[in-house]
């Protein structure tokens, strides 16, 4: 029997394992003849210009795997053995595509595929900087050739079934990935995961080249923005689809695979904050060079641990033989790092000095020690199990209690920061622009608290505090950081209002038009602490759980929810049990719900249970409504009703961290050289600059002259 | 001095707050139940907290929910029903690292290095500081007209 997809799906990934090997190889050479004046039988750009080629090749061969891959899983081809495992002839068409990354071998294919994706882009803009890029691309293609290698080898998705008979069905999709976020979720996190490996290759390559400047930062500073938007829009889909479909009432459950996602996008946070130290002041060249470092290599790390049965999860692929593979590559990744930066250790020379406490500098400093504590409190959560093993032979579970204890006062140290940095000037900041930028956030903070506590939040009352008082301390802090944020848009569009005549609201579109990087930033933080305010909330969940039948009820946190029926049903794809509840609130019915239970392939030795949770979702609360399962004796459902406060904030949070970074993306309305001028007539009136500013009216006139645009 | 015995104050009341919030906590049956079943993990494999495995039918769950609820009524200690638990499912039924010895580094860690964190950064802006004004030129600076100061004014001045 032929199988020509399969085979050509093979075929395509052993053409791009070849491109890239000749990628490397050629680029390797073609690099160090240009560096060392080395002559060679080919002219060395020549020779560069062909690995350029052969890695825009690559892609194309990856592509066509993948297309395969998804060709199998369109017309049934159960002999490829992934088709067989991760699909079934009644899956609908969008679940067919997801089968792509629903299982071991076909998500490391999507992340050859985007890796191949981001080198392509990559190398179609090389007119930027050709040197760079061709060190990059050249590194990038290192990377591929471990993921291929990985494919080819140890993880083939093309594998046939073992006898080589097709079966007339195959097993289907896990019914916990049949869900529209689902489809989503996984590409967007592995654009997150991979795309960290662009900023990691320029990195590495500015620094085996020594490229003078700052240059390869600024090239590199859309890439990792974009990366970071996808981690945080994959993580976010993840909670959301947990939320929805595990039905356990919570978002987040500090699994190792969630934990895994966590880590680099909290290391690449910090980088993204740090990395304006180098741009503006030259500082802190080593550390911004370890932290992309140790960001891509998070993301290696990340999946070593979770496909590698080395810690125990709840997702899929959690065991497999593949650990091996990543951990030789995560010893040649930091073997590599650690010979180029102890090689170019003079390059990384910094050209300032941190000149006081009270400074944008500094804030900085604390900012990354929060977020790479907090990265390195989930790896230690992460890994502890297996070095308690190791320490006295016994394995032990960190879970929810330990994150839940140890994480928040992290979490509120960095609300702090998000309020604090924004308000300090580079360099040194007076006294006087101390007092009065914090005047604002100050007095927010104190209502906020007194306003809470006098509407009846009294932590002192419970008979466990701890959550209580976070989330007053979050909730104070959050309203200091939007207040802080809110006068900063105001200082700002007041300066613009008096030069332009514009209202207040267009002023500060203009304002953020000007300076999109700034002011998106300062979206973002608006939108992380609307994030946290929203987490907060879980520390008031409610929940209870009951055997209803027909007209039974429950109540919980001023919700009614009455049992009007419950019945059963059945589809070619699964069997149902769901009840119908009507909810009331003070009194008013506002809605009915229908949670689900599903069994999917009932008559096969595969079956499976899913749930279909039903949520009444308001700013305030969700109402969150689990069919648990019937009571075998009786034949009444089990329904669990939980009281989520809050919850919405999250999802609303992570909307505006998108909408921030959309806008930090965009180029400036006008070039710097211009908004100096803008801003010398008022320096008084702007945050927190009062060392800058007065330089700036000093030389406003030279900054502005014609015959020295700035680049 | 008037500032020592301040601090001194303050970092008492801090301390003070801190010890409250984390030693506050007996309560009454049906919460330590809650508390104490969202600390230990349900042993049937699904790698969910005990209160939060949600599989009807679940072989384990309702026989250690039972055995909680007898260990809670008897009256015994936090402490006491873990051990009883470890003993009986082994220490992976606990959510958190709570025998003492080795698993007390768990929660001391993360916290020390904050504090040694801390501490370094202070130290290091000092010594960055003092680096800074030593190395500072006693004459004034050049008036800006060097394209490379000028350049870095630009730089030091683009309000992002």
């Amino acid at each position: 029997m032929s199988h020509p997809m399969p085979t050509f799906g093979e075929l395509s990934l052993l053409l791009a394992l070849a491109l890239c090997v000749y990628t490397f190889f050629s680029g390797t050479l073609a690099l160090w003849a240009m560096a060392y004046n080395r002559p060679l039988a080919v002219a060395p750009d020549r020779l560069r210009e062909t690995s350029r080629r052969a890695g825009l090749a690559s892609f194309i061969a990856v592509a066509c795997a993948a297309f395969a891959l998804i060709w199998a899983a369109f017309t049934n081809d159960f002999s490829v053995d992934y088709i067989l495992h991760h699909s079934n002839r009644a899956l609908a068409g969008g679940y067919k595509f997801a089968s792509l990354w629903s299982g071991q071998e076909g998500s490391l294919l999507l992340w050859a595929f985007l890796l191949s994706g981001y080198g392509f882009v990559l190398r179609l803009r090389h007119k930027g900087d050709i040197t760079l890029t061709a060190y990059a691309s050249t590194i990038l293609s290192a990377i591929q050739i471990f993921f291929l290698l990985l494919l080819v080898i140890a993880a083939p998705p093309f594998a046939f079934v073992p006898g080589g008979v097709a079966p007339a069905d195959g097993f289907g999709l896990n019914p916990l990935l049949q869900y529209p976020e689902m489809a989503i979720h996984p590409p967007m996190l592995y654009l997150g995961y991979v795309g960290f490996s662009v900023p990691f290759a320029f990195a590495l390559g500015a620094l085996m080249m020594r490229y003078p400047g700052e240059k390869w930062i600024h090239i590199t500073r859309r890439w990792t923005m974009v990366t970071w938007l996808f981690l945080t829009v994959g993580i976010m889909l993840g909670m959301h689809w947990a939320y929805a479909v595990l039905g356990w009432g919570g978002y987040w459950g500090w699994d190792p695979v969630e934990n895994a996602s966590l880590m680099p996008w909290l290391a690449g946070t910090a980088f993204l904050h740090s990395v304006m130290m180098q741009e503006k002041r030259g500082m802190m060249k080593r550390w911004n060079v370890w932290l992309i470092f140790i960001t891509f290599m998070l993301t290696i790390l990340g999946t070593l641990l979770t496909r590698s049965g080395l810690v125990s999860s709840v997702h899929a692929f959690a065991q497999s033989s593949i650990g091996d593979w990543f951990v030789s590559f995560l010893v040649l990744t930091l073997v590599v790092c650690l010979f180029t930066f102890f090689r170019q250790y003079d390059h990384l020379k910094t050209e300032n000095h941190f000149e006081a406490l009270g400074s944008r500098e500094s804030s900085f400093l604390f900012n990354n020690l929060i977020l790479l504590l907090a990265c390195f409190t989930v790896l230690w959560g992460t890994l502890f199990p297996v070095l308690s093993e190791y320490w006295d032979g016994t394995k032990t579970t960190v879970n929810a209690p330990f994150y839940n204890r140890v994480m928040p006062p992290i979490g509120l140290f960095l609300i702090f920061l998000t309020g604090v940095g924004p308000l300090l000037a580079w360099r040194s900041t007076s006294f006087r622009a101390v007092r009065r930028n914090f005047i604002a956030p100050c007095i927010a903070i104190l209502v906020t608290a007194t306003v809470l506590i006098l509407s009846g939040l009294h932590p002192w009352a419970d008979t466990d505090p701890t959550g209580s008082i976070y989330s007053l301390v979050c909730f104070s802090l959050g309203a200091g950081v939007i207040a802080a944020i809110a006068a900063e848009f105001l200082r700002g569009a007041g300066v613009v209002r008096t030069q332009t005549g514009k209202n207040l609201l267009s002023a500060a579109v203009l304002l953020t038009r000007r300076n999109t990087r700034r002011y998106g930033g300062y979206i973002i933080h608006f939108g992380i602490v609307i994030m946290f305010i929203g987490l907060a909330g879980a520390a008031f969940n409610q929940s209870k759980e009951m055997e209803m039948g027909f007209g039974d009820s429950i109540q919980v946190g001023g919700y009614k929810v009455i049992c009007q029926s419950f019945s059963q049903d059945s589809t070619p794809e699964y069997d149902t049990d769901f009840a119908l509840l009507d909810v009331f609130h003070n009194g008013t019915k506002i809605t009915r719900l229908t949670p689900e239970r599903r069994i999917y392939f009932p008559d096969t030795d595969h079956a499976q249970a899913s749930t279909v949770v039903a949520i009444h979702s308001t700013l305030a609360a969700d109402l969150y409504v689990v069919f648990e399962g019937r009571n075998a004796d009786s034949g009444r459902p089990i329904i669990k009703v939980f009281v989520n406060p809050l919850v919405n904030w999250i999802w609303a949070g992570v909307g505006i961290v998108i909408l921030g970074t959309l806008i930090a993306l965009v180029p400036p309305l006008l070039p710097v050289s211009r908004r100096v001028e803008v801003l010398t007539p008022a320096p008084s009136r702007s945050s927190g600059s009062d060392t800058v500013l007065p330089l700036a009216a000093k030389v406003g006139a030279q900054l502005a002259a014609p015959e020295a645009p700035h680049a | 001095m008037l500032k020592r015995a301040a601090l001194k104050r303050l970092a008492q009341s801090a301390l003070l707050v801190l010890v409250a919030v984390t030693m506050l906590g007996a309560g009454t049956p049906d919460t330590r139940f809650d508390q104490l079943g969202h600390k230990l993990m349900c042993t049937c494999g699904c790698a969910e907290l005990l209160l939060e495995c949600n599989h009807v039918g679940c072989p384990d769950s309702p026989g250690l929910i039972a055995q909680l609820h007898t260990q809670v009524d008897s009256g015994a200690s936090d402490s006491t029903i873990f051990k009883y638990f470890a003993a009986q499912y082994g220490p992976t039924v606990l959510a958190a690292p709570l025998r003492g010895g080795f698993d007390d580094v768990a929660w001391i860690v993360p916290f020390a290095l904050l504090i040694l964190g801390l501490a370094g950064i202070v130290l290091l802006l000092r010594y960055w500081r003092a680096r800074h004004l030593r190395l500072a030129p006693s004459a004034p600076a050049p008036p800006p007209t060097d394209p490379a100061l000028r350049d870095r004014i630009r730089d030091e001045t683009h309000y992002e």
